[in-house]
């Protein structure tokens, strides 16, 4: 059963230093306070899971928290490198980062068969791509029945999946709806899973009934964070906020203005200090 | 004739290949601008999905990421992103894939991921995302990307999506059915490859453009199809949808979002 506590009690029971971490969140409900309070708690050699590691991953690794990262895109959408990410592979600033790269289609279906307990994922994929010559984890398999060819890629079982989403009850089952991208999957295959949410509530009461829902007794901790999204967003909530991710851009070109940014609103901050992204949007909508 | 811009040419030409019948996944940046224009002018029942899972959707401003909420507001359906993968891009279903890239090479090969050696590269760029299995498995592929010496290379560092590989049957042998990339809108010209050796050959000039203009901003000895033709100048209509929803993006992406800092 999940229990509910406070954001710094479950990343300091189910994160630990050299664990494999998946923080996912298709472009929304991305866990930045979550990843935030892993900076602030020091978590080091994390080997980093995520599809698209955007502006939270390029904070974990231009903090030096991370040793590798699988990933399949690591850009900031619409707007240009994740220079943080770039610093690290080009120079290897503020440490060597290892990688291991992938298409969305592998990533996404390794996820699905972590969550079916398989060891593998198979996929109609990277015929003709590089990237099967310099990701020795990109192998193929035969079909027995019809002889076709296909590319396969281990299972993703992270040590710990962390998600937002946009409610619990207070048992602990969690409610995700809106581009739900791939964290029902990311859940199930990991061996402990952390969800941040905007409210806890009596009744999930889900609008439609093919919301996700992720049973308390699927999930190790839930945290009550409203705004823990930002600069991502929350649908029903908040919206994304474009216009900090173009401007991360310029924070994070330099070194010593990301290393700034990252004091000021990582380390001598709170996962409180989110709930004003909620409030201020929901004034706005 | 109105003014228009090279860029605003290659979007009106880009959107021009698109019909009602096309159920088409859209790359982000101006493969999502195409795809918009054509649905907001002669292509209103055109199916755009995006790779977030959003299908059928109908943003009113353009999307800075895939996964903007406006797409999946105005989605017929959201689905995961395993799903959309896996049922809707595996599956076959998607007619058109509308992508861009950093490189492309002559047999529409693309690259997004290194500039330099993979393992010690000059510039480290975000990668193939879902490029690799959309070259695949769409029925066919559109690529839109401005002329430039640096983009349109002699030889790709890496090979993030296959167009036409080596040329020639590359595809067939490789097992793959569907078309591969069928046609590259620049700002200047559009290309299409020839139907035997696949090389990418400029089939249509865009108004005003040199034929010289061309040769200087391709990386290789491009070349030109027996027929060529002039591409229509963009209409009134055109690029007033254009502008107009380059307009509202624009001040959607600067004034969403609330405070000035992050926490």
């Amino acid at each position: 059963m999940a229990r509910i506590m406070s954001l710094a009690e479950a990343v300091a029971e189910n994160v630990r230093d050299g664990d494999t971490v998946a923080m996912e969140g298709f472009t929304h409900l991305i866990p930045y306070a979550a990843g935030h309070e892993v900076i602030r708690q020091g978590r080091k050699d994390l080997f980093l899971v995520r599809m698209t590691p955007d502006i939270l991953y390029d904070q974990l690794i231009g903090v030096g928290a991370a040793r590798g990262m699988k990933f399949s895109w690591g850009g900031n959408p619409g707007v240009g490198s994740l220079h943080r990410f770039r610093d690290a592979v080009e120079n290897q600033w503020p440490r060597p980062l290892e990688i291991e790269e992938h298409s969305h289609a592998a990533m996404a279906n390794a996820y699905e068969a972590g969550a079916a307990n398989l060891p593998f994922a198979m996929l109609r994929g990277y015929i003709g791509a590089d990237l099967p010559k310099v990701n020795p984890n990109i192998k193929s398999v035969t079909c027995p029945f019809t002889g076709e060819v296909l590319a396969a890629v281990p299972a993703i079982r992270p040590d710990v999946t962390i998600i937002h989403a946009q409610r619990a009850d207070r048992k602990g089952n969690v409610l995700i709806e809106g581009i739900v991208g791939v964290q029902k999957e990311a859940v199930l295959a990991a061996r402990r899973s952390i969800v941040t949410v905007e409210e806890i509530v009596d009744e999930l009461s889900p609008p439609s009934p093919n919301s996700v829902v992720l049973p308390s007794w699927a999930v190790t901790a839930v945290a009550h964070v409203p705004g823990g999204a930002f600069p991502s967003y929350a649908h029903g909530y908040y919206p994304r906020s474009n216009a900090f991710y173009i401007r991360w851009d310029e924070i994070a070109r330099d070194r010593e203005t990301f290393t700034a940014w990252i004091k000021e609103n990582v380390l001598d901050a709170r996962p409180e200090d989110y709930a004003r992204h909620a409030e201020t949007s929901a004034k706005v909508a | 004739m109105t003014d228009f811009t090279p860029t605003e040419m290659m979007t009106i030409a880009a959107a021009r290949e698109l019909s009602n019948d096309d159920v088409c996944f859209v790359g982000i940046g101006a493969p999502s601008a195409a795809c918009n224009v054509a649905r907001l002018t002669h292509a209103p029942d055109i199916t755009l999905i995006y790779e977030s899972g959003t299908v059928g959707t109908k943003p009113d401003v353009l999307p800075l990421s895939i996964g903007d909420g406006e797409l999946c507001d105005t989605a017929l359906f959201t689905v995961s992103v395993p799903e959309m993968f896996r049922y809707w891009l595996q599956g076959g279903r998607i007619t058109t894939g509308f992508l861009g890239g950093a490189q492309i090479d002559r047999f529409a090969n693309l690259n997004t991921t290194v500039v330099g050696p993979y393992d010690h590269p000059k510039i480290r760029l975000p990668g193939g995302g879902g490029a690799p299995e959309i070259a695949s498995n769409c029925g066919r592929i559109f690529i839109t990307m401005a002329l430039s010496k640096r983009g349109f290379v002699e030889r790709l560092p890496f090979v993030t999506s296959m167009g036409h590989g080596e040329g020639g049957n590359t595809r067939e042998r490789l097992g793959l059915k569907t078309k591969g990339p069928t046609r590259v809108i620049t700002d200047l010209c559009i290309l299409e490859p020839d139907p035997e050796t696949k090389e990418l050959s400029v089939v249509s000039i865009h108004p005003g453009v040199s034929r010289e203009r061309i040769v200087e901003n391709c990386g290789w000895p491009i070349k030109f199809a027996a027929t060529v033709i002039e591409t229509p100048a963009p209409t009134e209509t055109e690029l007033l949808v254009l502008r107009d929803i380059n307009a509202r993006t624009k001040k959607a992406h600067e004034g969403t979002g609330p405070g000035k800092e992050a926490a």
